[in-house]
């Protein structure tokens, strides 16, 4: 770490910390697609009620990641 | 003629569906022109070496295009300035983004005030037509998937604030996607104050559906009172997260993709190629555009849809299947 300022420390935080939140919401989204894709193919009938329980539980997950979206941008900007 | 005026109406369909993704298709050359002049000062920037002062970077004019300002902005016609208002210490000025929800109100109360008188002239036993039949669409939507299926019993109470967020959220949403337009949801003011109002009328449900004895019993979760001093903390900061994350998530997703469509355009600038620009920037922006557009109808779903949810999760009867959806 040496020469590298505070500043650079942050960014170096912020990408990281970007990089992470948004690898756990892609996993956990494509593990809540993967469930929907399995579910529809067991039982056609359920598409609708399948469909809103996915979009409600991806953006849930989507939330958290945001936060740490946010906290990352905010660690830019500061 | 039954026949004739049914032709008419497909016709409309069709063309308002080929005008609406021209319209929004123009938005985003329309928006890089308008930012094209700030990215030329942009690639002069990188030019003056990093960190030169006085320049714009692509990272200001984003910040720029992103940020409430005072002034409504039509490059390259000019600009001109909003009245500054301050009252007792407080900002009350009214900014672009001010403007823009006044705009939406107006559309709204155009559009919902024809389809009112609509129906009235019409009557029940003739099926509507052109805008009273999108919106019955919409209107049928946020009833039957969105109120009832959430929250169950005694869910017409909350139809109008269900309705009017879902709308209001909309077109907020795809006013940022026209010409010179600005997304007043991707300033988190707008968005804390509607989640605000669905902490409030999430409350007053619970104490309407339990009483104000067993609302405050809901905040120990049923344990035994050895427990309260660590259930009653985690039930009370799990009464706030709910709106914080409603607040974070329509307000990063507008911003967000704002900040990648500009991305994407100042790439061009950036690198000063033609080449980049035309097989890069303009096919991937127009793709990430359309993205937005479906984000926009998304994310207003997804605010209806979680408000609707923590209304139903804090009136109904049963407290055995609590989910856990609040994060």
């Amino acid at each position: 770490m040496e020469g590298m300022g505070n500043e650079a420390l942050g960014y170096l935080g912020a990408g990281i910390g970007a990089g992470l939140a948004v690898l756990g919401a892609g996993i956990g989204i494509g593990n809540i697609a993967a469930s929907a894709a399995e579910g529809t193919a067991r039982n056609p009938e359920a598409t609708a009620d399948i469909r809103t329980t996915m979009i409600i539980a991806a953006a849930l997950i989507e939330g958290v990641a945001l936060f740490g979206e946010v906290i990352a941008v905010l660690l830019v900007l500061k | 003629m039954k026949r004739f005026s049914a032709l008419r109406a497909g016709d409309f369909t069709r063309i308002a569906i080929l005008i609406i993704p021209l319209l929004f298709g123009f938005g985003t050359f329309a928006n890089a022109a308008s930012d094209a002049g700030h990215g030329e000062a942009a690639a002069h920037g990188e030019d003056g070496g990093h960190g030169g002062h006085g320049e714009e970077s692509a990272g200001d004019v984003i910040m720029h295009h992103i940020l409430d300002s005072n002034k409504m902005e039509f490059d390259p016609f000019g600009s001109f300035a909003l009245p500054k208002l301050v009252i007792g210490g407080f900002d009350l000025s009214i900014t672009k983004h001010v403007v823009f929800m006044w705009l939406a109100a107006i559309i709204l109360l155009a559009v919902f005030l024809y389809v009112g008188n609509y129906y009235k002239r019409i009557g029940s036993r003739k099926a509507p037509g052109g805008v009273a039949n999108v919106m019955e669409a919409i209107v049928q939507f946020i009833r039957l998937d969105v109120a009832k299926s959430n929250i169950g019993e005694g869910y017409e109470r909350h139809m109008p604030y269900l309705l009017t967020v879902f709308v209001f959220i909309l077109v907020l949403n795809l006013l940022g996607l026209i010409p010179y337009g600005a997304s007043a949801t991707g300033n988190i003011n707008v968005t804390l104050t509607l989640s605000v109002f669905t902490f409030f009328i999430t409350q007053v449900a619970a104490v309407k559906a339990h009483g104000i004895k067993g609302y405050l019993a809901h905040l120990t979760a049923g344990t035994h009172p050895a427990l309260w001093i660590i259930m009653i903390p985690i039930e009370f900061i799990g009464l706030f997260t709910k709106p914080i994350a409603l607040t974070i998530r329509l307000f990063a997703n507008m911003t967000a993709g704002h900040i990648v469509i500009l991305s994407l355009i100042f790439i061009s600038f950036i690198l000063k190629s033609f080449i980049v620009a035309v097989f890069v920037s303009v096919p991937f922006s127009v793709i990430i555009y359309l993205l937005e557009i479906f984000i926009a109808f998304l994310q207003a779903f997804i605010f209806t849809m979680l408000s609707a949810l923590f209304i139903g999760l804090a009136s109904s009867h049963d407290e055995s299947h609590e989910p856990e959806a609040a994060h």
